[in-house]
């Protein structure tokens, strides 16, 4: 887990920003317009107005900490967050978590509104999953369009100590966040039938691209993969691999191929190491993250990122609400640790960031582990023996 | 003579639908149950779809199977109307004998061929793609005791083919989700549970996002559960079961989707097993059913008598399971395995150096 490519994936994600805010595209727009309609007069007296036209946007560093919003969510958030507060404590992090009551039960059109407000407010958010009741629009959904975070971003990456098939895997998964299936465009078109939109669009995809390989760049890797199914839909995923055809001929030094999605699978599950950066729509991105993290360990370990042109919203990679193990002490808080430790180098505190991460993979490779992966710890014995060893390096 | 100024689907849902065709069907079945021969369209298809089928109809002749085949041609031609079509010939075979067997088809490439499979499927009504995918002793993967089934809805969801270009660069694609489709196939899994002594169907969606479209697939998988108690019913989210399948597949039973996700899903658990090479399919319609072989034709082996006609062959397999002459299937079944098992008689793709013909003589022997 190179110390360097969260801060990278920051930088490219700057590079998309500059790109959208040259007037590039409806989403763009369309964001921009989302935002001025919604808010009400008194919130917009924002710093972030004006200051993001020049340059990158740093997170505002109140007395030299950062305040980050904080969604437990449902299912295992809530106990899993308790021990990131912990850890981030006894590791002296900057950190200060400005919690947000959002979650299924509690979950009005008001919440959501504070909820997106702090983030916007404090530029960066660590949130659980919240779960989607039947009748539900999913809050998770929304947050992620309302904020614009366009881009996915999962590192699957074999780590040492955790059981798996295979070894050598380092993935990038870097996924459409904002459109495509998950446009929430459904009607009965009549009694027993229902059409579901997908929409690509240009913009979107030329983001995702150019993120993708701006990424590329920064990280210092060779390959962008996109994973479609233009053959059979010809028009959307045709629209989307043109584009990302388009926007590698300006990255010449990076190899770009493409793979169609149910093909990508069964590679994926034959020899995984083939693979470097993968750019895909979201519901294919859905999939192939969960495959990939799956590969490299499953839930247990997997960090993820959603990352738009101003704010940055982390959470546990494959996104599971945990609900069936809620309460019982066995949930893998690596991922959500993992995931801290990546908001830490995006917060520009690469330092703390390093140590978080190393504290988790040693406690990984030494054989404590959650039943999820094989062992027989559970969640507090996993948590002290992370404290244990920040305590050490911190010289107690 | 049917008429060219009607739609070819139209007409052949009509013909299918006639009880003549029906009786003679079902007359078929009880035919081949008592001891008659029951006839099945066969369909090489391309590439090394002829050497395989061969292979096939050289197996089910060693073990004595009351089948009789009717080789025909399903690379389009064109009607007076200037469309190309499937053959007619084509068309009647299979509608006459309810049953068939196909081989791998090369996707004709250019303007006016739609995709070949797209259209059988869409002649005949075949609403749901049955895929068992097991572990093959003798070619192991990282993935053991794999013993799964995924069924797929066939017909609609995402790949009705509705897209347009609403504005320039933004493009809208249509998935279209039906209880009647939807309820076809639910009706199917459960039945096909019961009958194949499986324990438990597992509805995969993603009703979380797509609330009314998964809602209404998740709906009628719901309905059928109640109707069919003696099977286990459970729902799953379509990233779940992909996170799950690759750590330990061992945990799922018989799967049942609307049409991309059982696209996808098919495919991965193929690899999971050994690919689309060892993978057979069958797809069910309401009044036949075929099955095929997923893999490609494979033009640099074809006619070199390299090929491995092992997806085939199982799927003959299902096919004779389908037409309840299952005492041949099983032993058929063990032939190929057993044979596979044996290192030296495996084909090339299987890590072993026998030729297909090779291959395809030990089964005979094994199951003579």
């Amino acid at each position: 887990h190179s110390a360097t490519s969260v801060g990278a994936i920051r930088f490219a994600c700057n590079q998309a920003r500059s790109f959208c805010s040259g007037g590039g595209g409806l989403s763009a727009a369309a964001a921009t317009a989302t935002e001025s309609a919604g808010s009400s007069g008194a919130s917009l007296q924002h710093a972030d107005q004006g200051v993001e036209a020049g340059g990158i946007l740093n997170a505002a560093k109140y007395g030299g900490r950062h305040h980050v919003s904080l969604i437990p969510g449902d299912g295992i958030g809530p106990e899993l967050m308790d021990s990131v507060k912990t850890i981030v404590n006894v590791a002296g992090s900057p950190i200060d978590f400005e919690e947000i009551p959002l979650s299924a039960e509690r979950g009005t059109d008001e919440d959501m509104r504070r909820a997106i407000l702090s983030i916007k407010r404090n530029g960066v958010g660590l949130k659980g999953n919240l779960e989607t009741f039947e009748g539900m629009t999913s809050k998770n959904v929304q947050l992620r369009t309302k904020l614009d975070l366009f881009a996915y971003v999962q590192r699957c990456k074999s780590i040492e100590g955790v059981p798996s098939r295979y070894s050598d895997i380092d993935i990038l998964v870097i996924r459409e966040n904002t459109e495509g299936e998950y446009s929430q465009l459904e009607h009965f078109n009549v009694p027993g039938v229902v059409e579901s939109f997908k929409i690509i669009t240009e913009a979107k995809s030329r983001q995702i691209a150019k993120f993708a390989f701006d990424t590329a760049i920064k990280t210092r890797r060779h390959r962008v993969t996109a994973v479609h199914k233009a053959n059979i839909m010809k028009l959307s995923d045709g629209l989307f691999l043109d584009v990302c055809r388009d926007v590698a001929r300006d990255y010449p030094s990076i190899e770009f191929n493409d793979v169609i999605v149910d093909n990508c699978c069964m590679q994926l599950v034959a020899r995984p190491q083939q693979f470097d950066i993968m750019v895909l729509p979201n519901l294919y991105g859905n999939i192939i993250g969960n495959i990939a993290a799956g590969l490299v360990g499953g839930p247990g370990v997997a960090a993820g990122m959603n990352i738009g042109r101003k704010y940055a919203v982390f959470e546990a990679g494959t996104r599971n609400s945990g609900r069936s193990i809620r309460g019982k002490n066995i949930a893998n808080p690596s991922a959500l640790l993992l995931t801290t430790a990546d908001m830490l180098e995006y917060l520009g505190d690469a330092e703390d960031a390093k140590k978080l991460r190393n504290a988790v993979l040693t406690v990984l490779r030494s054989g404590i582990r959650t039943p999820d992966l094989g062992g027989s710890s559970n969640t507090k014995e996993v948590v002290d023996a992370v404290v244990q060893y920040l305590l050490q390096v911190r010289g107690h | 003579q049917p008429s060219y100024k009607m739609p070819s689907h139209q007409l052949l849902l009509q013909l299918m639908k006639r009880p003549s065709q029906l009786l003679q069907a079902s007359r078929g079945l009880s035919a081949a149950a008592a001891g008659g021969t029951r006839t099945v369209t066969l369909i090489p298809g391309d590439g090394i779809g002829p050497e395989i089928s061969n292979s096939v109809k050289k197996i089910f002749a060693a073990a004595k199977v009351p089948i009789a085949w009717d080789e025909v041609d399903v690379t389009p031609v064109k009607g007076p109307d200037g469309q190309f079509r499937i053959p007619q010939k084509a068309i009647d075979s299979v509608n006459k004998h309810g049953i068939g067997l196909k081989g791998p088809l090369a996707t004709p490439v250019g303007k006016g061929h739609r995709s070949l499979n797209l259209a059988l499927r869409k002649e005949f009504n075949l609403y749901a793609n049955v895929r068992p995918c097991r572990s093959l002793e003798g070619y192991p993967t990282p993935y053991k005791n794999v013993d799964l089934v995924t069924i797929r809805e066939n017909t609609e969801g995402e790949y009705s083919g509705i897209e347009h270009i609403i504005v320039d660069g933004v493009v809208q694609s249509i998935k279209l989700i039906t209880e009647t489709a939807s309820r076809r196939v639910a009706k199917f899994a459960f039945e096909f549970a019961l009958r194949e002594g499986r324990r438990k169907v597992t509805a995969v969606h993603k009703a979380n996002i797509m609330r009314l479209s998964d809602g209404l697939f998740l709906k009628c998988c719901r309905e059928e559960a109640h109707k069919h108690p003696g099977v286990e019913f459970a729902e799953a989210y379509l990233d779940t079961v992909c996170l799950n399948m690759v750590q330990d597949p061992t945990q799922f039973d018989v799967l049942v989707m609307p049409n991309l996700y059982g696209d996808i899903l098919s495919d991965l658990c193929a690899g999971l097993v050994g690919g689309l090479g060892v993978t057979p399919s069958g797809n069910i319609g309401e009044s036949g059913a075929i099955f095929e072989s997923v893999h490609g034709t494979a033009p640099d082996i074809a006619g070199k008598d390299l090929a491995n006609p092992t997806a085939l062959l199982l799927s003959g397999v299902m096919m004779l399971r389908h037409m309840q002459l299952g005492e041949f299937a099983d032993r058929i079944e063990k032939a190929c395995l057993d044979s596979i098992g044996d290192g030296r008689a495996r084909t090339k793709d299987l890590g072993g150096g026998a030729t297909c013909s090779q291959f395809t003589d030990t089964i005979c022997s094994r199951v003579a």
